[in-house]
């Protein structure tokens, strides 16, 4: 709704561009239209009427307005018009749709010239890109639409960004160093506020500027305006540098958190503008203003998130709302802020942030992948419009240049930024652990680069009050392109240049999250020890109490039990799953590793001496290993079923909710292999005999009378004797069959079946049967029936069929 | 307990009973430069044991025998003491201690292998410089204890995959009747590279207050 309410006053004239479509479509459609009608063979005034609207667009509108109320009121006469025109009726959202397709189809465009977006920040094009439509629009003699309107800046555009960087914010490294980013965001803006706005006065009041009826609040105002580092811009140019964590979320954090700093002061000062005096106790009322703004900010937000964490543990059976949640209860979150002008921007990063771990327990993988993407498309959408608006802005704005005021403001600016970095980060190194030096000062002071916020605001500003307002904002404009264009294009090269640490790409190990948890609970056993209630002590209290009552509230199912590393490690297991699957294989086992190196070699060798030296080969390694692939892809293939479509949920994903299963089959995979390695030592039978010694025994430990038998003729059959003689021989018996059993019902593969009913066969076979079996595998044929009967079914060729049930 | 700029620790308000102190602690060794009032003080096993707040710790077994382990006291031998003095217990404080103001690269990298030995030794509970699979199995376990059922079963397949991830990274590719047996301390550092310890691993004692030593004269 308030998209278009704040688009409709900017789309009162048609761009240039978008008659050119328009006119376009529309020649399309009369074409069609005459067609039509010519083979209707009934020519009509209506048809003429859109035909000679369509040659002159100028008339169009009245053409199509004359022509419906023509059937309107005389629709006996004239024949039912087959296609109309009224653009009016689409208006509003199809030229919503045109600018946000221009920009996705630039920044789609950047990315597609080769080198280009490595040289110059895509914010800069965009702005170019801006500029350039904004030009556009001039030459065709419209007026240019005042696009980057506040209400649409405030509502629309902004939240996006804000939020997915409220939902992606690294929690960890941002609390730890969230003294030094509040020094930033707080002390910092007060700062530059002061000292741009007091110093700008000053200048103001030298001779020969003719700037003297400029008064120290609205001097003051307009430094609040420009001091506040902007998190749009930030987050588009340290995108792409790839800064390292720490210097990333100092900048960034301080463009997040000085949003409260900044309409406190803007308030105030627009405030006392109108009123005149200030007062003493009118200071104490703007610091407790942004204590209010502030921290009822982060309430709302943490409100909003705990509703949003509460309603997606009941949505269990409407998946595909989920993500809706999301979104709805973060916009709610910030439009209520804004309602009673708390920082809208601290409630969505509030709201994100609480929310986040609870939601991502609730939701489905699905879900949570919708939800990262539609943050990741809007937000960077927004992005790309922001910038393009403020270039056609900057085209179609009012200017009052003045030389004096712009370079004064730009070059202050750069001023207070390095004086009040490096005076800061003086106090906070006493402080910290991990010093920023001079070159983490430099990128920070370097990195606050101003954007499109400070630029809204200064729109808001009212014309009557600030009589000073268009050259206000022309400075601004200035001032945003100067740190955008010089700082944020130079600042890669520089960050080269300097070798500042830059991010690690890699992934984390586990054995980082198994030491991260180790750690935590160390110190805090520490800090136990020694009575000494620190960080760590009051960090264990917190997360026992979420863990305890909160995640229990608003975590459905068992999950809310699960431990850090545990999620860590499923998370990891799940995804090295989906890569194995979608690399098509199932040759690897999907544990969580990097399978160059099997369990086998770091599992401790259990054996007892005696039998590890009688260990001989029973599977070579090669077939030890097929035959474990084998095993290995068929139980994967049984977790792929189809499902039947629902218009309410997703087809069923296979990996999701056969997850469980999944690691189900995956333990009783891994028991499967150590079964295998186990026997492999139990069955020490002298190498390659040839018939199978394995099946004899299944048949001899089964059937007594075989048993009998053999023993009555056992000279003849030296292999058997050997076998009767171990004594280990029917427990590995058992084994095997159990063994084998349990891979048949595993696989459910129709010669596995066939394989094992060809062994109960072969154990249930009468003597008088005997006959029926092969002449060929009867070699020594004056043994007695018994025997005979024992060594007929797997015969000669037993190695393969030992095989065969696993093969696919 | 208090430390001050030089890392002199002044004094210890502890769980365990009030004991006062001026220790400076060196890059090496604890030195005890100055007395305020000390009380006599023998530490055991069942003292550190009787602490309530760590009864919720998972580590508690591990942290109390830390205390206790002669490697942890710079004493170059294995095996256990049965009683600790003030001094050892500053011994093993003195691994929690955040690094200096201006630090070089070297004497950051020692101070990191030596909280990496704290942490390796706590593992290592058999004391033979190897971390096998079942001490880091047991290691887990002893993390997750607090979790419950799943996390017991969870341990092991954890204590595994990190096991596993440890011998791909430093051996590379293994032939299946190679054996790995356990994570030396060199394969320790390698695989914690980017775990930046020195940073992470210390207690902030900021709370230096001089009236309270003033009082402890």
């Amino acid at each position: 709704m308030s998209v278009r309410v704040a688009l409709h006053s900017p789309t009162g004239s048609r761009s240039f561009l978008e008659r050119g479509l328009l006119l376009l479509v529309m020649l399309i459609f009369l074409e069609g239209t005459v067609l039509t009608l010519g083979a209707a063979s009934s020519p009509d005034i209506s048809a003429q009427d859109n035909t000679g609207g369509g040659h002159d667009r100028r008339d169009d509108h009245r053409g199509i307005a004359g022509s419906h109320e023509h059937t309107n009121y005389t629709y006996t006469k004239k024949a039912f018009p087959v296609l109309s025109l009224d653009y009016h009726h689409i208006q509003v959202p199809f030229e919503i749709s045109l600018w946000v397709l221009l920009a996705s189809l630039m920044k789609l465009g950047f990315h597609l010239i080769p080198r280009l977006s490595s040289i110059v920040p895509e914010s800069c094009l965009l702005i170019v890109v801006g500029l350039l439509v904004g030009g556009l629009i001039k030459l065709a003699g419209e007026e240019v639409p005042p696009v980057l309107d506040s209400n649409l800046f405030f509502l629309c555009l902004l939240p996006p960004i804000i939020l997915d960087a409220g939902y992606f914010l690294p929690i960890r490294p941002f609390m730890e160093n969230i003294g030094t980013i509040l020094m930033f965001a707080v002390v910092g803006t007060l700062w530059n506020a002061f000292f741009v706005g007091g110093l700008l006065y000053a200048v103001c009041q030298i001779e020969g500027t003719y700037l003297s009826q400029v008064e120290l609040l609205p001097c003051l105002l307009f430094g609040s305006i420009i001091s506040a580092v902007d998190p749009v811009a930030v987050l588009a140019v340290f995108e792409e540098i790839h800064i390292n964590e720490l210097l990333h979320i100092l900048v960034f954090g301080e463009s997040l958190l000085n949003d409260a700093v900044t309409v406190v002061l803007y308030h105030l000062f627009e405030e006392y503008s109108g009123a005149g005096e200030v007062t003493p106790m009118d200071v104490v009322l703007g610091v407790i203003c942004f204590l209010i703004v502030s921290l009822g900010g982060i309430a709302v937000g943490a409100i909003y998130g705990i509703l949003a964490a509460f309603t997606s543990r009941f949505t269990s059976h409407t998946r595909v709302i989920e993500p809706l949640f999301v979104f709805v209860y973060s916009y709610m979150a910030y439009l209520s802020a804004e309602m009673f002008h708390l920082s809208g921007i601290m409630a969505l990063i509030a709201c994100g942030a609480v929310m986040r771990p609870y939601v991502e327990a609730n939701i489905s993988h699905k879900s949570h992948t919708t939800v990262k993407y539609f943050l990741k498309m809007w937000s960077s959408v927004s992005e790309t419009l922001i910038f393009i608006f403020l270039g056609v802005a900057t085209v179609a704005g009012p200017h009052a240049w003045n030389w004096t005021f712009v370079s004064v403001t730009v070059i202050l600016c750069l001023v207070s930024r390095v004086i009040g970095v490096v005076g800061l980060t003086f106090i906070i190194n006493k402080f910290r652990i991990v010093k920023l030096t001079t070159k983490d000062q430099f990128i920070v002071a370097y990195g606050g680069l101003r954007g499109a916020i400070a630029f809204s605001l200064g729109y808001l500003l009212d014309k009557d009050l600030f009589p000073m307002r268009t050259m206000f904002l022309t400075a601004i404009i200035t001032e945003i392109f100067f740190t955008v264009f010089v700082q944020g294009m130079t600042i890669k090269p520089l960050v080269d240049l300097l070798a500042v640490k830059k991010k690690q790409e890699a992934k984390r190990s586990i054995n980082e999250e198994i030491h991260t948890q180790f750690l935590d609970h160390l110190l805090t056993g520490i800090e136990d020890i020694c009575g000494h209630y620190g960080h760590h002590h009051w960090k264990d209290k917190l997360n026992r109490f979420n863990k305890k009552y909160i995640k229990k509230c608003l975590i459905a199912g068992e999950r809310y039990k699960e431990p850090q590393l545990i999620a860590f490690y499923h998370k990891m297991e799940f995804k090295q799953a989906i890569e194995l699957v979608e690399s098509g294989g199932g040759v690897k086992l999907p544990s969580a590793m990097p399978s160059q190196v099997s369990m086998q070699n770091i599992q401790p060798k259990k054996l007892p001496p005696a039998v590890a030296e009688r260990a001989l080969p029973q599977f070579t390694k090669g077939r030890e290993e097929e035959i474990r692939k084998i095993l290995r892809s068929n139980l994967q293939k049984t977790r792929q079923r189809l499902r039947s479509y629902n218009r309410h949920t997703l087809v069923a994903d296979p990996f999701e909710d056969g997850w469980n299963d999944f690691l189900l089959k995956k333990q009783r995979m891994i028991e499967l292999e150590k079964k295998m390695t186990e026997m492999s030592n139990y069955l020490t039978v002298p190498a390659a005999p040839p018939d199978s010694p394995t099946m004899c025994r299944a048949r001899l430990a089964s059937d007594p009378n075989a048993f009998y038998n053999i023993k009555a003729s056992s000279e003849g059959v030296p292999t058997i004797q050997v076998d009767l003689a171990s004594p280990q021989s029917p427990d590995s018996v058992n084994m095997l069959n159990e063994f084998s059993k349990r891979g048949a019902t595993d696989q459910g593969l129709g010669q596995r079946e066939g394989a094992t009913r060809d062994e109960d066969q072969g154990l249930m076979m009468k003597p008088s049967s005997a006959g029926k079996v092969e002449k060929g595998e009867e070699d020594g044929g004056n043994k007695n029936p018994g025997l005979m009967r024992c060594l007929s079914d797997p015969g000669p060729s037993n190695e393969d069929e030992e095989d065969e049930p696993f093969l696919p | 307990m208090l430390v001050d700029s030089n890392l002199n620790i002044i004094l210890v308000n502890s769980n365990l009973g009030l004991w006062q102190k001026a220790v400076n602690i060196s890059h090496d060794n604890v030195v005890v430069t100055n007395i305020f009032s000390c009380h006599v003080f023998f530490c055991s096993r069942q003292d550190l044991a009787s602490i309530s707040a760590l009864d919720n710790n998972p580590l508690r077994a591990q942290i109390i025998n830390a205390f206790f382990d002669k490697r942890n006291l710079r004493q170059n031998e294995a095996g256990t003491v049965q009683v600790i003095g003030f001094e050892e217990f500053l011994m093993v404080m003195s691994h929690f201690r955040p690094a200096a103001m201006h630090i070089t690269e070297e004497e950051r990298e020692k101070l990191r292998r030596e909280k990496l030995r704290f942490v390796f030794n706590m593992h290592d509970t058999d004391s033979d410089g190897t971390i096998t699979l079942e001490e880091y199995r047991r290691a887990v376990e002893e993390l997750l204890s607090k979790a419950g059922t799943i996390g017991q079963e969870t341990a092991k397949a954890i204590a595994d995959a990190a096991m596993l991830e440890v011998a791909s990274t430093t051996r590379g590719k293994m032939e299946p009747d190679e054996f790995y047996e356990g994570i030396t301390f060199e394969n320790f550092l390698q695989i914690l590279k980017t775990f930046d310890i020195e940073t992470r691993m210390h207690i902030r004692f900021l709370n230096m207050d001089t009236a309270t030593m003033r009082c402890g004269k």
